[in-house]
């Protein structure tokens, strides 16, 4: 086997390897996909059936169910809105702890990743009472508030990689020319560093999207997302199955189509500064 | 003058509460917490007929998952945050929060009927005589077995046989290799899971959860012997992978033509005997639930009611909405909008005096026998402190169920010997309840 051939060989199994594991990965969205265009009787069935006469009547029955654009308005404004303020808060912070390290830098950022250490449930009775006093539960207010707190040390840590592989003679170069600090941020870093903040973005928009346990404690009616419909459909007594994965298509369908028109940018921000 | 001014006032004054009685329930919302299932899906459709009859009161529903949703009515009810007016609650925690003062009362005056309610499922529902949640249906626990397999084995099921026969049926039917098992039960863990079923084979050999004093009985003789029958019963005639299996895969293997036998909740005929969702819903019979030494607390006793937390600001609204809920008339409007076999059982006598529902549900009799035979203050051979068939009505209860549950599991799954497990189990209850001060 020549050389040429032996790298062809191997091209060819990473090949056929990435595309079992991205199968692998894949099928669950696919079963459950199929399983909502099934009847009850045909999700169970063992074993199970490839072809079959699809049905709407799953999704007919979760539209007549659930009001599925108030729990789909509420994801949007809840993922939206707090990615925003994160954000808002993020940039600044991981631009001083970029470009203006103290002693104390390392720490700080150390101490708000140990915050994602502590389980949610830890800290459920006081949030849920402080929430009560605010009259915060149940709110969109609410869970924009706690996804916010939720996914702030992720995005500063991600933006102060980003930041961080932003060569300083740019930055300095700006600043001979007289930019101020804000100057710099809005005209500099944020230009240079657009993909790896369109995928932190992203990806606090997807974390958000599929957090179930605050908003199943701390919505009821009014500003429960679609996680929570999704978990209306689960039933230990009775066969749902199928009505679940419609739920479930319905519920993954806007942020999949978001992710896909989106995953430029978010492959870009996740290879950002891979290569020098 | 004076007087016309007095009749002014006196006539302004009753306009004003005309108006104020009239819209006394203006632009009230009620949230009602519940689990899904097929009654409860029933009455969200039928909502709007409550709020054609009650102009003012809209409904807004939150269905979640059985243990989210206790968490959050826990939750709620503890914290006082009123963000549900009608919480679905079960029979074991009713009598513990009507005790704590948690619950308002249920209002069953005037034409609600409340002595149409099946005795047991009342007093399952109350605490010291007063009634904390309005039963919305009833379950008790029986064998459903298939007619055909059963008959060409040679054998017969009758009431109450005993748990050695029903031994003997599972090995008759027995068919691995045609996908046939004798018995399906359920295996997984949890109070409300394995723990159900295996309580009621407890009882029936004679056990108890506590004794008089409050003492965990978790390895005694009987609950050994009752223990060991059921992990052999099940590893031998039962399906593959069983201590995973709850209700709803039980069902599916049921309606697919894979047991012999299921017993498990009443509420299981109606889906078995639906030929839309089961394979052989012609060839099921039912029985009354198997029994060793004895009778007593061999079938299990469950409802899921409605009830009014006390921190609601909408209390008039919640009452209103519960009585038209848990009404004779709202089985009767059920029966109009999806026929007889869908209403709501286990709850009215009046529901099973109905002819037409006698003859749209096959299991009715069945039905209506082993939830009148269950006696939640009486579900044991040697006396017991606790009240409730499958379960003890004390907050304790549910950490040491669940804890044996997973005990009895992990000996199903052969990870222990069921003597290791009901140690284990024992000395986790004990533990539990001299933390909690009972002696």
């Amino acid at each position: 086997m020549t050389l040429n051939q032996q790298r062809k060989l191997k091209t060819l199994i990473t090949g056929l390897f990435a595309w079992f594991i991205a199968l692998l990965l894949f099928f669950p969205i696919f079963w459950m996909f199929l399983t909502s265009f099934k009847t009850e009787l045909q999700a169970i069935s063992v074993p199970p059936s490839l072809f079959f006469e699809p049905t709407l009547d799953n999704f007919k029955v979760v539209q007549e169910r659930s009001d599925y654009l108030l729990h789909a308005m509420n994801s949007v404004v809840t993922s939206f809105g707090s990615t925003i303020i994160a954000l808002i808060i993020a940039v600044p912070a991981a631009y001083s702890m970029a470009f203006f390290p103290s002693k104390r830098t390392k720490d700080i950022l150390l101490w708000m990743l140990s915050t994602k250490m502590l389980p949610a449930v830890g800290v459920l009775v006081p949030i849920y009472i402080l929430f009560r006093n605010n009259g915060l539960l149940d709110s969109r207010l609410g869970l924009i508030i706690i996804f916010t707190l939720m996914n702030l040390p992720i995005i500063i840590w991600m933006l102060f990689s980003y930041f961080k592989d932003l060569p300083k003679e740019i930055l300095e170069a700006a600043r001979m020319d007289g930019a101020s600090p804000w100057g710099e941020v809005v005209k500099v870093v944020l230009p240079l560093s657009v993909g790896g903040i369109a995928s932190t973005a992203l990806l606090s928009i997807i974390l958000c999207w599929n957090e179930a346990f605050w908003s199943l404690n701390l919505t009821a009616s009014n500003a429960a997302p679609l996680t929570a419909m999704i978990a209306s459909y689960s039933s230990p007594e009775g066969l749902f199955w199928a009505k679940l994965s419609a739920a479930s298509t319905l519920a993954c369908a806007p942020i999949v189509i978001f992710g896909w028109f989106c995953q430029k940018q978010l492959v870009q921000g996740l290879t950002f500064g891979a290569v020098k | 003058m004076k007087s016309l001014s007095k009749n002014t006032v006196a006539c302004a004054i009753s306009l004003a509460t005309a108006i104020t009685t009239a819209n006394a329930f203006a632009d009230t919302q009620i949230t009602v917490a519940t689990v899904n299932n097929g009654h409860m899906i029933e009455m969200q459709k039928l909502t709007p007929d409550f709020e054609k009859a009650n102009p003012g009161i809209k409904v807004k529903w939150v269905t979640l998952e059985e243990s989210v949703l206790r968490q959050n009515v826990t939750q709620d009810i503890a914290n006082k945050s009123g963000l549900y007016d009608v919480m679905t609650i079960g029979m074991y925690e009713a009598p513990i929060w009507g005790q704590r003062g948690w619950l308002q009362p249920i209002d069953a005056s005037g034409d609600y009927d409340e002595k149409d309610i099946l005795p047991s499922i009342r007093s399952g529902l109350s605490y010291d005589g007063t009634l904390y949640g309005a039963p919305f249906y009833g379950e008790s626990s029986m064998i459903m077995y298939r007619k055909d397999l059963v008959k060409n084995a040679g054998m017969e099921i009758h009431d109450h046989d005993s748990w050695d026969h029903i031994r003997d049926v599972a090995k008759a039917v027995n068919d691995p290799s045609k996908g046939i098992y004798g018995i399906c039960l359920r295996g997984k863990a949890g109070w409300g899971d394995n723990m159900a079923l295996v309580t009621t084979i407890a009882n029936s050999f004679g056990g108890r959860w506590f004794d008089e004093n409050w003492k965990p009985e978790i390895n005694s003789p009987e609950w050994k012997k009752a223990v060991s029958f059921y992990v052999d019963l099940l590893s031998k005639y039962g399906p593959p992978g069983s201590s995973s299996n709850s209700f709803n895969e039980n069902l599916a293997l049921f309606n697919e033509g894979k047991c012999g036998m299921w017993i498990d909740a009443t509420i299981a005929a109606s889906f078995v005997t639906d030929p839309k969702q089961s394979k052989v819903a012609d060839q099921v019979a039912f029985a009354q639930a198997p029994q060793e030494v004895t009778q007593k607390g061999s079938n299990w006793l469950w409802a899921w009611a409605l009830a009014v937390p006390v921190a609601t600001k909408h209390e008039a609204a919640a009452q209103k909405f519960i009585r038209w809920a848990t009404s004779k008339d709202y089985v009767k409007l059920v029966a109009k909008d999806a026929g007889w076999a869908s209403v709501p059982t286990g709850t009215r006598e009046s529901t099973y005096q109905n002819p037409a529902f006698q003859k749209a549900a096959v299991f009715a009799n069945a039905e209506l026998a082993a939830i009148k035979s269950a006696d939640p203050k009486d579900s044991t051979l040697k006396p017991s402190p606790y009240v409730g068939v499958q379960f003890a009505s004390i907050p304790e209860f549910q950490a040491i169920g669940t804890t044996t549950g997973q005990m009895i599991s992990g000996a199903l799954a052969g990870a222990m010997t069921v003597e290791q497990a009901l140690d284990n189990a024992q000395k986790a209850a004990e533990r539990q309840m001299r933390q909690a001060g009972y002696y």
